[in-house]
């Protein structure tokens, strides 16, 4: 059995905000007709609003397309997850993949995340609170973020631009370079 | 600078959020049809001074298709809407109507 290893292997970085990648983390694609009583049951939580994450327990699902949700899990258990939701789609239309290989969670602390992020995409993150979650873009490449509280912010990218995610993360967030206050 | 409200997802897009997608409203004319069809089917292109239709993908985000509705001299945008219809909606005409009186574009007005 190999080992799983994110790309970034557990870097962690300490500027004005603290930049750490979680490791390998369980991600599961959903597509389907978001209102179907069969995706609630797939989910096993309420569907999120446009443009929200929810979480329960250590599960969370994001809404990601009118027709599409990413559920995130323990990385462990996303193989058994995957599975189990596809039972419960059963013959509904619909598309279940554990996507957990193909990208990378890094996590943003600090009192200034907002402006660290604020400072890599168009979005409007000073405007976002906590449960929020915007697909954008990072510089040069799409991500996804939201806020858990108003001084933690998760990124999800593709594990292919993990180590270019990181290097502009910590490289906006080094301490010599937080903007001077309005 | 252009921003776009996405009709599937309510952001207001930056320009650099969207992939631009061409004309919008086009008719395909494929196999049998008839050689002036088919041409302007691939070439004949509207380049307004004006009102104008596209399309745009709202690429770094959800994902999807939609249509605008916008100025090209002023880049005011009238409105976005579903990458589903064949035809602005009456509501999108409107607030054309509002603004540009006695607009045109192709068969719309
Ligand atoms: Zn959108």
């Amino acid at each position: 059995m190999s080992n799983a290893v994110s790309a970034l292997n557990g870097a962690s970085f300490e500027g004005y905000v603290t930049v750490t990648d979680m490791g390998p983390a369980g991600m599961i694609t959903l597509r389907g007709d978001l209102g179907s009583a069969a995706i609630k049951k797939a989910i096993g939580m309420a569907v999120p609003a446009p443009l929200k994450i929810t979480s329960k327990g250590e599960n969370s699902v994001a809404w990601m397309s009118p027709d599409e949700l990413l559920a995130l899990c323990p990385y462990e258990v996303a193989d058994e997850t995957a599975a189990k939701m596809t039972k419960a789609l059963g013959k509904a239309h619909s598309l279940v993949a554990n996507v957990s290989d193909a990208r990378a969670l890094i996590r943003l602390e600090g009192a200034d995340v907002r402006e660290v992020l604020a400072k890599l995409t168009p979005a409007d993150v000073a405007a976002m609170q906590p449960g929020d979650l915007r697909r954008s873009r990072l510089a040069q490449i799409p991500a996804a973020f939201w806020l858990t509280d108003d001084e933690t912010a998760y990124v999800i990218c593709f594990r292919s631009v993990a180590k270019y995610t990181f290097d502009l993360l910590t490289t906006v967030a080094a301490p010599s370079s937080k903007l001077a206050p309005t | 600078m252009l921003l776009l409200r996405c009709p599937y997802c309510g952001v207001d897009c930056d320009e650099t959020e969207l992939s631009p997608g061409g004309e919008a409203h086009l008719k395909r004319f494929g196999p049998g049809s008839e050689d002036a069809d088919f041409e302007g089917y691939l070439f004949q292109r509207e380049n307004p001074k004006g009102v104008h239709f596209e399309r745009w993908r709202h690429a770094n985000g959800c994902g999807k298709w939609f249509h605008a509705a916008r100025c090209t001299v002023t880049l005011e945008v009238f409105g976005t809407y579903s990458a589903q219809l064949t035809e602005p909606p009456q509501d999108i005409k409107d607030a054309i109507t509002a603004k540009r009186p006695g607009w045109h574009w192709r068969e719309f007005a």
